[in-house]
Order: structure tokens, then C-alpha cells, then sequence
């Protein structure tokens, strides 16, 4: 099977054939649009800002097969950023935005120029390891408070125009930030670019022999990656007016595997699905006295033997017209 | 027949007018006519076993001894796993109020998410009550008019438990300090208090955060001259501690040891074996007198556990904020508010507390030290009173407080 068909196939529910594609498109565009009327806004928020970190997590494992076990480092390492140049030095929303997509850049260039020389579980390990140094990091610098966290973040006025204490204002802003996020992945897996990375992911001896640069491609995924994720965990800074260490501790590196997994991986709109669901579950399940992390391993341990591609993985697979026998997941960090 | 329908929902619509009016009329506004408690706590994490769903039982018995209602206006408790996140602790308690109507948030274990919902309450203008958490700045710079802090908070453990055990005559102390900023303060100000009452620290070890092994740090401790090795840790932490000091004697080679933050929950866990003339500061243990053990019993027969000192704080918290309310005859934050730091508190545990501008809930506080294996008579029975603390001394005097609330006076 050529990378070209397979793609077809990895672009998400919304992005197949003419027509019903655009419908789809639109009709998720205005259920996102409507959904603050309906649900409650700061969860939605909530959903967009992982569904963006998991997609970002998804552009270096489903699309160039770098398994990172250490996102949670971008994620709250970039939330500490923004917390901090927004609460104590006063800058602007968008310029603190800006800051922690930078500095989760900055970090990722760093962790990728270590970690892409290794691959599979090799990779894995350093980039848990060098996430772990963040965290403590995170933990001792005097400006994060330690485990009491930045509290009390103003969320300011976007581009000093829009005051996004308004949940509607803000709910919109961080719609639009997602919606860049993603379109920009969905550029970035559909150019020549996106095309090499997937001829890494199935055979990089290959892809060495054919000319290309691998280390460079996959690096510059790597601090796409980095960034995207940044840039989500910023976002979650604003909107919930806190930067906290949950966000850079391993397990948080863990849930996004989860959320990226459960959804679909290799899929654009996988990861998104995977995160609403495990945000949902999370934030509901709250009032039950049903153990939390119980339920979502559950659920997990039912997805891995029961339908290994995920949800949205599973749908593209049994959708009529797609049937054809897909090759097996793609392997990870080869 | 249609006829008569309609003339019955007329005559429903003018009858439910008339009821509301007159408890207009009165002042009586309890919002959306019910008056809800939300129960913010850990059900999944390590917090579980000290507040969880021990916290939901004391806050049920408190409304149950209340009446179910205040004026005749219902009352509803609801209860939510914040799971040691900050960020779905701050989104349970903006749900919780801007959707749910919740009047007051009460327990909230864990500093981080007080923290936030410090925060939240304040804009949302509602009250919260910290009976769980323990940072000392939820009544110092982060205090807010809106937030009350309940049963005990870092100060008062650094300053009870130091004054406490250098009058006992133990003077020399080293410290095993968790490596965050709990820990730090914890530290800080009972090395303080330690060299202000002619006191010595001796020595001190930082212990990274959830550690697993802490025979490095024990021996260390063991291997100085001071007589007292104070645990400033929290958790399993601590536990680990405990349990590690006691597989190497630290006891026996004539160390005795504080623990700064420990629950009956985790004495019971580890055992008086491991714990045994462990020393600890708390504001209550079930069998003080007739006023704790006859709670602690009830409580026993629902929970098959005594309650530990987070779990009474919730009922004390939700029967003050009932009783407010009442006597205020409003849930509107301000005036419940006013009306709860005018009031004494009065239970069980509490004899004559008074709530201070800033928030803090100032409670006589005890010193107490772990019976040995042969002094225990009876399951539960474990500790034994060294020395008690009255409240104008154990917490923080307000010249000390950075709470802005303080400062404009």
C-alpha cells in the first residue's frame, strides 16, 4: 500500500472525499461554535486546550513514530512561562501566549537535539528523563511556588481590545487557538514535509537512502511538537489562572499517550476525540464516588484488546468504502 | 374538566406566589431556595484515607444534626474528587457556582487547589471554608474576605509543636525536611521558634519529594548528637519516614521523634509498633472528652474508622456556616461571612474559637505522643496528651500577617 492512500485513509472523518468532507467540516465548526451554549464553557475550554496538546503529542508519534514520554515538560514547563510573564511581569495575554510557545520551542530543540540520536525505548527514556529535571525544576524555582503553584493569573485583555474574564470571549479566543493549532498540523502532515516524516516513520534506513536528512526532519518535528504543546499548556494557564505541578509530572506525560491512543493514533481528529473523552471522564466522574484513575485505566486496558486503533482509527476502518485491511499500527520510534 | 385544570394551575401559580412572598418579606433570601455545600475533597489520591470520603460522612452528620434544613429551606450536599489537581478543583468549584448554585465549598485537602478555589470564591462571591489544607498563606497574602481557614495550618503546627517539645525539656533538634516548599516553611519557622525558646538546630537533610527510601537521611539523623529528629514531611512521606526510623532504631538509641503533619488515619495504618512515642501536634483526637468521643463513636459506626483531625474540622465548618446562615437569615456571602467571625465557635472539638478578619479560626491546639503497644488498652486508642496550647499563642498574631485584609486597618 503506497504512504499516498494510507494517508487518505489517517485524515480524520472530516477530511474524505469532496462534499461530505466540507459538510462534516462545517457542521464540527458550528457544533464548536454552538457548544458554549449548551455545555459549560471552562470545560470545553478545558477540552480544546488538551485536544490541542494531544494533537500536537500525535504530529511526533502517528505521524514520525517518536514515542516522547515527556510532553508533560512542554505542557506545564509553558504554562509556568505564561503564568509567570502574564501575573508578574504584566505583559499581555497573546505576549505571554508567544512566550511559553517560545520557550516549549526552546526546550523542545533542546530535549530533541539529545534525544533524536537514540530511538525506541531508548527515546522514550531520555525524554522522560530530561522532562523529569524540569519537573524538579518546577518544583524548587522560587518563581513556580512550589507545590502551591502560580495562582491567581489575571487573564487580561486580548490584543487589549477583547477582556477574556468574559468566558464567551475567552472560550472563542481559546477556540481560535486551537483551531491554528490544528490547521497548522493539518498543513504541516499534508505538505512535502509531512510526507518525509512518514517515510521515516515506516522505514528510515530508507528514507536515509533516498537522500533525506532524517535527523533534521525529525528534529524540526520534534520542536513543532514541542511548541504546539507549549502553546496548549498556555492556553490552559489563562484559563484556568493557574500554572500548576500537575502539569509537568510524568503521569501527565502519560495522559496524553492515553488521550492520543484512546482517540486514535495516526488519525488528525484521534486525539481530539481521546481528549474530550478523558477530560469528560475525569471532570464528571469527579461526583461519583467511583475511583477516577480505576475507571479511565479500565477503559484503557478495554481499548488496547479490544480495539487496538482507537476509536476514530476504528470508525476510518469500519467505515464503508474504507474497509480495506489497514497494515498494522505503525511501529513507534523506528 | 379542562375548566377546572385550569382554574387548579391558576390557583397553584397564586399559591406558590403567595408562599414566596412572605419569606421575601422577611429577608429570608435564600438563593434559588436551597441552600448547597459542596464537598471538594480526595477520593482517589493519598489524602483519601485522612479526608475523602470521611469528609462527605462528618459533613452529613453535621447537616443531619442541623435538621436537613435552615428556616425551612432545604439543604443539599454535594461532594466532588478534586484528584489532587489544581486545574479540576478550579473547574469543579466555577462549575459549582456559576451552574450549580453551590453556597460554600468546604474541606478542600491539598494547598494547590485551596489555593484556586481562594481564588474562584472570591470573584464568585461566595465562601469557602479550608477545614483540610494547610498552607498558612490561604490567611496570609493570599487571604480574601470570602475565605475562612478552619482547623490548623502550617504556623500553628512549626510554632505548637517547637514551644511544646523544647519546654519539655528536648532542646536540640535536626531536621528531615521535604525538599518543597511545604517542607521549607515547615522548617523554617520551627527552627525558628526552636532557637527563640533557647533551643538548638542541629543539623537538617533535605529528602527529595516522594521518596522511597530514606535510610541515607535516617542514619544521618541517627548519627547526630541532637535528641530530636523532626519529620517536616507530609503523606507517604512521612509514613515512609516513620516506618524506616523504625526498622533502625532511631527511637531506641534515644532519639525521639516529632512529626510535624500526621492523621490518626496514618497512625492506625502503620501501627504503634512503628509510631510509638512518634510526637504530633493536632487540634484533635477523638478521646479528649465526652464532647469528642461521643462524635467520634457516631462517626465510628458509619465510617469503621475514627475520625481524624481534617475529617471533624468539616463537621465543626458546615455546622458554623449552617449556623450563620440561620442567624444571618441570608446566604449572601458578605453578610454570612460577618456573621460567622462575630459568632464563637462552639462543638466538640472547638471550646470557644473566635474567626479573626483575616480567615484564620484561631482553636486551642495539642501536643500529644504515641502510646507504646502496652499502653494501649483498646482499638483506636493511641494517643496520650503532653501538653495543650491555647489559640492566641498557637497561630499567627495578625502584626505578623501579610494578609492585605489585615493591613488596610
Amino acid at each position: 500500500m503506497s504512504l499516498q492512500t494510507r494517508d487518505t485513509l489517517h485524515e480524520g472523518l472530516a477530511m474524505r472525499g469532496g462534499s461530505p468532507r466540507v459538510l462534516l467540516t462545517g457542521a464540527l465548526l458550528l457544533l464548536a461554535v454552538l457548544a458554549p451554549y449548551a455545555l459549560y464553557p471552562v470545560f470545553l475550554m478545558k477540552v480544546l486546550c488538551f485536544a490541542l496538546f494531544a494533537c500536537a503529542f500525535n504530529l511526533l508519534i502517528g505521524f514520525a513514530g517518536l514515542l516522547s514520554f515527556g510532553h508533560a515538560a512542554f505542557f506545564g514547563g509553558a504554562a509556568y512561562v505564561a503564568a509567570h510573564v502574564v501575573k508578574e511581569w504584566g505583559w499581555a495575554p497573546e505576549a505571554g501566549l508567544l512566550a511559553a510557545t517560545a520557550a516549549a520551542g526552546a526546550m523542545g530543540l533542546v530535549f530533541g537535539l539529545l534525544a533524536i540520536r537514540r530511538q525506541g525505548i531508548y527515546f522514550a527514556m531520555i525524554t522522560l528523563a530530561l522532562s523529569q529535571m524540569i519537573f524538579f525544576l518546577a518544583l524548587q524555582l522560587p518563581f513556580t511556588h512550589g507545590e502551591d503553584g502560580i495562582q491567581a493569573v489575571p487573564r487580561g485583555h486580548l490584543f487589549g481590545l477583547f477582556d477574556l474574564s468574559q468566558p464567551l470571549t475567552m472560550y472563542y479566543t481559546v477556540l481560535a487557538i486551537f483551531l491554528g493549532g490544528f490547521a497548522l498540523i493539518w498543513r504541516a502532515v499534508h505538505s512535502p514535509f509531512g510526507q518525509v516524516l512518514k517515510a521515516i516513520r515506516e522505514n528510515e534506513p530508507r528514507a536515509v537512502s533516498l537522500g533525506y536528512r532524517t535527523e533534521r526532519y525529525k528534529l524540526l518535528a520534534f520542536v513543532l511538537s514541542a511548541s504546539l504543546a507549549g502553546l496548549a499548556g498556555g492556553t490552559k494557564a489563562l484559563v484556568f489562572q493557574l500554572a500548576s505541578l500537575t502539569d509537568v509530572t510524568w503521569q501527565m506525560s502519560g495522559e496524553v499517550v492515553l488521550m492520543t491512543l484512546l482517540g486514535g493514533m495516526g488519525t488528525l481528529l484521534g486525539p481530539v476525540v481521546g481528549a474530550a473523552l478523558v477530560v469528560t471522564l475525569e471532570s464528571y466522574l469527579a461526583s461519583t464516588s467511583l475511583p477516577v484513575p480505576v475507571v479511565i485505566g479500565a477503559i484503557f486496558v478495554v481499548c488496547v484488546l479490544l480495539f487496538r486503533r482507537g476509536i476514530v482509527g476504528e470508525l476510518l476502518h469500519r467505515l464503508p468504502g474504507t474497509g480495506r485491511p489497514r497494515a498494522d499500527r505503525p511501529r513507534t520510534g523506528s | 374538566m379542562k375548566r377546572y385544570a385550569v382554574t387548579a394551575a391558576i390557583a397553584a401559580c397564586l399559591l406558590a406566589q403567595a408562599h414566596s412572598e412572605p419569606a421575601h418579606a422577611q429577608g429570608a433570601a435564600y438563593s434559588d431556595g436551597k441552600i448547597k455545600i459542596g464537598i471538594l475533597t480526595d477520593l482517589s489520591g493519598q489524602l483519601s484515607d485522612s479526608t475523602g470520603q470521611g469528609s462527605i460522612a462528618a459533613a452529613q452528620m453535621a447537616v443531619e444534626d442541623f435538621g436537613g434544613a435552615v428556616n425551612g429551606t432545604p439543604i443539599e450536599l454535594i461532594f466532588a474528587d478534586h484528584q489532587n489537581k489544581a486545574d479540576i478543583g478550579a473547574s469543579t468549584a466555577r462549575r459549582w457556582y456559576d451552574v450549580d448554585q453551590v453556597d460554600a465549598i468546604i474541606d478542600v485537602p491539598n494547598s494547590a487547589v485551596a489555593l484556586a478555589v481562594q481564588q474562584i470564591t472570591k470573584e464568585a462571591n461566595r465562601v469557602a471554608i479550608f477545614s483540610s489544607p494547610a498552607s498558612s498563606d490561604l490567611t496570609g497574602k493570599a487571604c480574601t474576605p470570602n475565605g475562612l481557614h478552619w482547623t490548623y495550618d502550617t504556623y500553628a503546627l512549626a510554632h505548637v509543636t517547637a514551644e511544646a517539645v523544647v519546654a519539655s525539656g528536648l532542646s536540640s533538634w535536626y531536621f528531615l525536611t521535604s525538599d518543597y516548599a511545604f517542607g521549607h516553611a515547615l522548617e523554617r519557622d520551627t527552627g525558628a521558634v526552636v532557637e527563640s525558646q533557647k533551643g538548638k538546630v542541629l543539623g537538617s537533610v533535605r529528602v527529595p519529594a516522594n521518596n522511597a527510601d530514606f535510610s541515607s537521611f535516617l542514619l544521618q539523623a541517627q548519627a547526630s548528637p541532637a535528641k530530636v529528629v523532626a519529620l517536616a514531611t507530609a503523606g507517604a512521606d512521612t509514613q515512609n519516614a516513620i516506618k524506616q526510623a523504625a526498622e533502625f532504631g532511631l527511637g531506641q538509641s534515644g532519639k525521639n521523634i516529632v512529626a510535624l503533619l500526621l492523621a490518626i488515619s496514618e497512625v492506625h495504618a502503620l501501627g504503634l509498633q512503628a509510631t510509638q512515642d512518634i510526637m504530633l501536634t493536632t487540634p484533635f483526637y477523638w478521646d479528649m472528652d465526652d464532647g469528642t468521643r461521643a462524635f467520634s463513636k457516631r462517626f465510628f459506626e458509619k465510617r469503621k474508622a475514627m475520625p481524624t483531625f481534617y475529617q471533624a474540622g468539616v463537621y465543626g465548618a458546615v455546622s458554623h456556616y449552617l449556623k450563620a446562615i440561620k442567624a444571618a437569615g441570608t446566604d449572601a456571602a458578605s453578610d454570612v461571612m460577618k456573621t460567622m467571625k462575630a459568632t464563637p465557635v462552639n462543638d466538640f472539638m472547638t471550646k470557644n474559637g473566635s474567626v479573626r478578619e483575616d480567615g484564620r479560626v484561631l482553636r486551642d491546639m495539642h501536643l500529644f505522643q504515641v502510646k507504646t503497644p502496652a499502653e494501649s488498652k483498646a482499638p483506636w486508642d493511641y494517643y496520650k496528651l503532653v501538653r495543650s496550647v491555647p489559640a492566641d499563642r498557637a497561630f499567627r498574631p495578625l502584626s505578623e500577617s501579610d494578609c492585605p485584609l489585615v493591613k488596610k486597618m
